[in-house]
């Protein structure tokens, strides 16, 4: 068995695929070096990521799948799943052992894997486009906290930067402690650690531009006056709105 | 200040509340020249505490108003606090909340002050000013007033991504006796000339890629149910003639609820009719997506949609003869037919296929309802037996198996199936 240790990125991942296949591993197991439990009957390979071989295998699989298909296998990837890079490897194995495209043989165990796990990680960046909120600071940047389940910032910054474009604005992950920033030109990748608390504004507060607290309670205003009394249904409010986001939402909280 | 903008919100988000129209998707509207937002999405932001999708900012213009329906909150009649907005004010809270991602943009609507275009007027006013001084590109839903003149919808379709004129009630009858200041004709008559325009529009942007864009969402319409005695066949016949006569992409069914004591209509208290508005919600999708015609669903004899089961389930109950239906081999719309698969599942079988056969194994994990679908079907290496059911016994079978799963689902944004 031959285990190998990566940094836990994307290329990452791809080069120890590259090197599967350039090393002819049969008994393999891919795992971050972070999450890397010593074994003494395993033989260590530390890879090393390189973007010339992560680039070969991802052009190699385009041509195998579909552009939806090479998206989902990115997207399982985020999902962040212990044991993900395996189940990848075992699709990718499948894709390159075939003359035509494996993607829609559900009845492969890593082909419904990976279109399940997508499907999650899919929603997951759908629902952080919606339930994200801005609040605007003094400096007219736009500030945004967030705690997505899976990794999805990668898959929803398009999104932002097409809608605003024309407003800066910070996207935090506060589990992955990193976040996008958006400066009119371009999106870049930033680190910085907050406190717990200064996520919820409390410590922002003094920041915030004169008319964010006015906003925020309009919105509020407006989600309370919409609702129809003489409908009320918890449990769907609760499905489609799941408590986990809610200390992020004005709209659900004391203001 | 802040106060008043606040109890004006108050009051016209309420009174706007009863408009169930709420889609924000099927424009494409894109973020050119570095502007603000892009309409093509369809995100819902939030869910109201009665579950229903929150994506537009929906208000009233006004809830003054010359008429008096009595179905309406907003009608002349009714003691009510009244409010307006101002052109500015509107502008001001759609950017705001767009900026802060609560909407997708904004879904306005008025009660009519003075006359139809001088409302109209108004409302174009404020459409016109997100899009050629905010350059904003988010979505816009204008309603349109009856009565108002074509230069104004001419230049409200230029502005807006959708624009709906509701025709309330089902037939002309129910429209006299609760909307006696209305009449048909000044809904129909803005409802056709829509039409004209968005397929002249849609000409002239295949001959000119700059052509602009007119309501490239279409229109849309509403009727309330639950308030007067139609049946469903007369609702669904039509949504069904929207759906073909005037090219409509949305007929919305609003479960009437009651606010006003008028012996014309339902007591207050006596509930919403919500199992019917999502059987009719579900009747409505067979129509679109499924490619059953009407008559399948609901005819003469059957004029009122069961309300125990879905309307799928009750037409395979009754064509028993077309089951089982074999996985491996029906083809795609056939399977999009079997209670418990949807149109992405009916595709993934199909394409799933093609790989090996399906067993019963393979199936269920696709995410098919298999306590409805297994009896309708059969896979490979089938070993199911009880394919001879009569219709009646594998109703209450499906009944009894799926009442846990069997929650009514009220939301029309949602997959229904
Ligand atoms: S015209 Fe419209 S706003 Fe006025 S009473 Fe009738 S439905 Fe209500």
């Amino acid at each position: 068995m031959v285990t190998m240790l990566y940094d836990g990125s994307f290329e990452g991942w791809l080069t120890a695929v590259f090197e599967v296949y350039e090393y002819k591993y049969a008994a393999v197991q891919i795992v971050t070096s972070e999450q890397h439990q010593p074994n003494v009957f395993a033989t260590i390979k530390n890879v090393v990521t390189d973007e010339a071989k992560a680039e070969r295998v991802w052009k190699g699989l385009k041509q195998k799948i579909s552009a939806n298909a090479v998206a989902q296998v990115y997207k399982t990837f985020l999902g962040e799943e212990i044991g993900v890079e395996n189940k990848l490897l075992e699709y990718v194995q499948y894709a390159f052992s075939r003359p035509q495209s494996i993607e829609s043989d559900f009845a492969h165990s890593a082909v419904l894997y990976v279109w399940q796990m997508a499907k999650k990680v899919h929603r997951e960046k759908h629902r952080m486009e919606a339930f994200i909120r801005f609040q605007k600071m003094k400096d007219n940047l736009y500030y945004a906290v967030c705690q997505p389940d899976y990794n999805v910032l990668p898959l929803i910054e398009r999104h932002f930067k097409d809608r605003y474009a024309d407003q800066q604005w910070l996207l935090y992950d506060t589990r992955r402690k990193y976040g996008l920033y958006y400066d009119l030109q371009n999106v870049s990748v930033v680190e910085m650690h907050f406190s717990e608390e200064s996520n919820e504004g409390k410590e922002l507060q003094h920041a915030f531009d004169e008319h964010e607290a006015l906003y925020q309670v309009l919105w509020k205003q407006y989600f309370d006056s919409v609702n129809i009394a003489a409908r009320k249904n918890t449990k769907l409010h609760i499905q489609h709105m799941p408590k986990r986001y809610w200390k992020y939402l004005p709209e659900k909280r004391q203001l | 200040m802040s106060e008043r903008i606040r109890e004006k919100l108050s009051i016209l988000a309420d009174a706007a509340k009863y408009d169930v129209s709420c889609a924000s998707s099927g424009s494409k509207r894109k973020n050119e020249n570095k502007g603000l937002g892009n309409a093509s999405n369809g995100i819902c932001h939030a869910y109201t505490e009665d579950g229903r999708c929150v994506s537009l900012l929906k208000i009233l213009l006004t809830n003054h108003c010359i008429f008096d329906c009595a179905y309406c909150v907003s009608r002349k009649s009714n003691d009510i606090k009244r409010a307006a907005f101002t052109v500015q004010e509107v502008v001001d809270l759609t950017i705001n909340f767009y900026r802060r991602n609560y909407i997708e943009g904004l879904f306005l609507s008025s009660g009519i002050f003075k006359n139809a275009d001088y409302t109209m007027e108004r409302l174009v006013r404020i459409a016109k000013k997100l899009r050629t001084e905010e350059n904003f590109h988010g979505y816009i839903h204008l309603k349109a007033i009856p009565g108002a003149s074509d230069e104004l919808l001419q230049e409200a379709g230029l502005y807006a991504d959708r624009l709906s004129v509701n025709v309330e009630m089902p037939t002309e009858q129910s429209l006299k006796l609760l909307a006696p200041d209305k009449n048909r004709k000044d809904m129909i008559a803005p409802m056709k000339y829509l039409k004209g325009a968005i397929i002249a529009n849609k000409e002239e942007k295949k001959l000119f890629k700059k052509a602009p864009l007119f309501a490239p969402a279409g229109q849309s319409t509403q009727m309330v149910v639950g308030a007067t005695p139609e049946n469903d066949l007369q609702v669904l016949w039509m949504a069904d003639q929207f759906y073909k006569k005037m090219n409509m992409r949305r007929v919305y069914y609003s479960g009437y609820v009651p606010i006003s004591n008028d012996n014309r209509l339902p007591a207050i208290g006596t509930p919403v009719p919500m199992i019917r508005e999502n059987r009719l919600y579900q009747a409505d999708w067979l129509l679109r997506f499924y490619g059953f015609s009407l008559q399948e669903i609901v005819d003469q004899e059957n004029p009122v949609l069961d309300m125990d089961i879905d309307p799928k389930l009750a037409w395979a109950l009754r064509n028993p003869q077309l089951f089982p239906v074999d996985i491996n081999y029906a083809d795609l719309y056939m399977i999009m037919r079997v209670p418990g698969i949807g149109v992405g599942t009916a595709k993934k079988i199909v394409a799933a296929r093609k790989h090996q056969q399906l067993t019963a194994d393979h199936v269920k994990k696709l995410g098919i309802a298999w306590n409805r679908a297994r009896h309708f079907i059969t896979c490979a290496a089938d070993a199911y037996t009880h394919k001879d059911l009569l219709p009646l016994q594998l109703k209450s079978l499906i009944m009894q198996q799926t009442t846990s799963k069997y929650q009514p689902n009220f939301s029309p944004q949602l997959k229904l199936f």
